[in-house]
């Protein structure tokens, strides 16, 4: 804006910041609460200021867990999540990547057709399909592992239509003159398709990253060993009954730890993130 | 270094769509070819037939001697330059120029002295380290020449490479592929639609139309002695001026009292519908030899060196190209005539010359 409203900007300011304080509250909360004995936290009102059981607190979750809900210690299960959310990102990228540039470059009986089988795919929910898939992964022996955890939800119709539609922007004369230069097509990908990919690989990392993180119901049904709980239901299986019972300080240091690792993914990857949305370097 | 044939060379792609209807032709080793035509007329699609992009659906194309109808592309020992230059936008020059060559896994250090030397021919020394977005147009048309040189392939493939630019480096870069071709002798077909392009690069022309050769000749001589009322229509700056009309014993009559005398050698041939054609320099202000058109100046295209002016004559538009400095008025009249033998007679229905 050029020009100089001091109304407006008082306006534009006291707008955003009120929305910084809607967001961030809870958050800080969360922190406050994840400092504080339990007998701090069901005092009502419950303090506002942090208190002196950070160090305590967290240690006591990384290492041996909540002592009145699950005793599994949330260092396992950060490791867990990690090795799920990392699993089920790169899967999901190569595997996409992988059919996407079938799909574009290479032409092959019934292209159309498969390509639209992947596409309806998008419609269906993976809560549609989770009877049938966890009775396959069960009968495969793919409970509590690390191989059932990701297997089952490492196909992604939707990085694979990204993909497609990112392919097909990039001019078809590379190909040839990668055909002409004598590059064959698994060379043409590794040359060239990947490397102008970087960015929206980078993207969709950052989002796959955090759904696999998140994921909830499939290791719900998946895990029933607590050494192979995600931290996502870790967190669930620490509120064990009523209100009182629960040791809400540990709760919240979990909730922070389990907050950390896809804040750290977005903000270091910020920059190719935002690049991957908007650019395509061509 | 290698000569090219084709051989009655079809493309169809359907049983319905035929898009190249059998072109026979022989280029030399060193030969510099044009193929020229408007967009659509499919010389870009045969030109991608030679160079393996497309499948050959009837025919035989040899490179220097040896079919290649069943050759993957790179392996048929020919560069291509295209249109939009097609240059791999996360390699730097160096790297994009080079690449053919460490695919075919050639020593780093003869890959280096092959970049340096079309480096150096193209005047590309400073730029091998950047990328090609930060190059403008004709440094990047000219890397893409790079990439096809230092493969020092049996043929160039031009694929109008030259119109992504402004009119100004176009004239630049045509001068400079001359010149290459004139240090390189590598044979070359170029294709274009622009006719002056054609007419100033090519050793010997093609002129295509609707999936058809028109002519095969040199420049000259396809400008001189144009085969169809197409070629002579294409070829030629401003083009030939047409004249449709009726046969009357030993002339053409062209209008209302207007006729044409036939020339006694075509009368044998000449149907009921003739067409005659005069190009515009070719007329000139009354005194020369023949018939005296006399014509109705329209308007006037003053270019400096020499006029264009826009002129009736009954029902046909004439242009005639006369000395700048010499410039009727709009709405004078003028009497012209045509240079002697510069007159071209067409057959109307079948647009062949007669």
């Amino acid at each position: 804006m050029v020009e100089n409203r001091p109304w407006f900007d008082f306006l534009a300011h006291a707008i955003l910041i009120l929305g910084v304080i809607l967001v961030a509250f809870p958050l800080y909360v969360t922190f406050v609460a994840s400092t504080l004995t339990y007998e701090e936290i069901v005092n009502v009102p419950m303090p506002l200021v942090p208190g002196d059981q950070l160090v305590k607190n967290y240690s006591q979750v990384l290492t041996s867990g909540s002592e009145r809900g699950s005793a599994a210690p949330v260092g396992t299960m950060l490791f867990n999540s990690l090795v799920m959310a990392l699993g089920v990102a790169i899967g999901k990228i190569v595997i996409s990547i992988l059919s996407a540039f079938a799909i574009v470059y290479f032409r092959f009986p019934l292209r159309n057709f498969f390509f639209w089988m992947i596409f309806v795919t998008l419609m269906l929910p993976i809560e549609v399909r989770i009877i049938p898939t966890f009775k396959v992964a069960s009968d495969l022996g793919l409970l509590d592992s690390y191989a059932g955890l990701i297997l089952p939800v490492v196909a992604s119709a939707t990085a694979t239509f990204l993909f497609r539609q990112f392919f097909l922007t990039i001019p078809d004369e590379l190909a040839e003159a990668a055909r002409i230069d004598g590059a064959g097509p698994m060379r043409f990908f590794w040359d060239v398709v990947l490397p102008l990919s970087k960015t929206s690989m980078a993207a969709l990392f950052v989002i796959l990253f955090i759904v696999g993180w998140n994921e909830y119901l499939w290791p719900l049904l998946i895990t029933s060993q607590e050494s192979m709980y995600t931290v996502v239901i870790g967190i669930k299986r620490m509120i064990a009954g009523g209100d009182a019972s629960n040791e809400w300080n540990l709760i919240m240091a979990t909730a922070m730890l389990a907050l950390l690792p896809p804040a750290l993914v977005v903000i270091t990857m910020q920059k190719w993130f935002v690049k991957g949305l908007v650019e395509t370097e061509k | 270094m290698a000569e090219i044939s084709l051989k009655n060379v079809k493309k169809s792609y359907t049983k319905q769509l035929q898009v190249i209807h059998g072109v026979n032709v022989d280029i030399a080793d060193g030969e510099f070819i044009v193929i020229v035509g408007p967009s659509g007329c499919g010389k870009s699609t045969l030109l991608r037939m030679i160079a393996g992009l497309e499948t050959i659906s009837e025919g035989e194309i040899a490179i220097a001697g040896k079919v290649v109808n069943r050759v993957e592309p790179k392996d048929r020992n020919i560069a291509m330059v295209f249109q939009n230059y097609a240059l791999y936008p996360h390699m730097t020059v160096y790297e994009n120029m080079s690449y053919g060559l460490r695919i075919r896994r050639m020593p780093p250090a003869e890959i280096n002295e092959r970049v340096q030397r079309a480096a150096k021919i193209l005047e590309l020394g400073s730029f091998l380290d950047r990328k090609p977005r930060a190059l403008s147009g004709g440094q990047r048309q000219r890397v893409a020449m790079g990439r096809a040189i230092v493969r020092e392939p049996a043929a160039f493939l031009f694929d109008e490479p030259l119109s992504n630019l402004d009119a100004k480096l176009r004239v630049q870069m045509r001068l400079e592929i001359q010149k290459l071709h004139r240090e390189l002798k590598t044979t070359s077909i170029f294709v274009t639609h622009d006719q002056v392009e054609a007419m100033t690069l090519a050793d010997r022309m093609i002129v295509m139309n609707l999936g058809v050769v028109e002519q095969i000749g040199r420049p000259i001589d396809v400008y001189d002695d144009p085969a169809s009322l197409f070629v002579a229509g294409f070829i030629g700056s401003p083009a030939m001026n047409f004249m449709a009309g009726r046969r009357v014993g030993e002339a053409v009559e062209v209008g209302e009292g207007v006729s044409v005398p036939l020339p006694a050698a075509l009368r044998e041939m000449a149907g009921d519908g003739v067409t005659v054609g005069v190009r515009p320099e070719h007329l000139v202000i009354a005194g020369g030899s023949g018939p005296t058109l006399s014509l109705k100046v329209d308007t006037v295209e003053a270019l400096g060196a020499d006029s264009l002016l826009h002129c009736k004559l009954g029902p046909h538009a004439l242009v005639v190209r006369v000395d700048g400095h010499e410039t009727p008025e709009p709405g004078s009249p003028l009497a012209v005539s045509a240079m002697p033998g510069k007159t071209y007679f067409f057959d109307t229905a079948s647009g062949k010359r007669l």
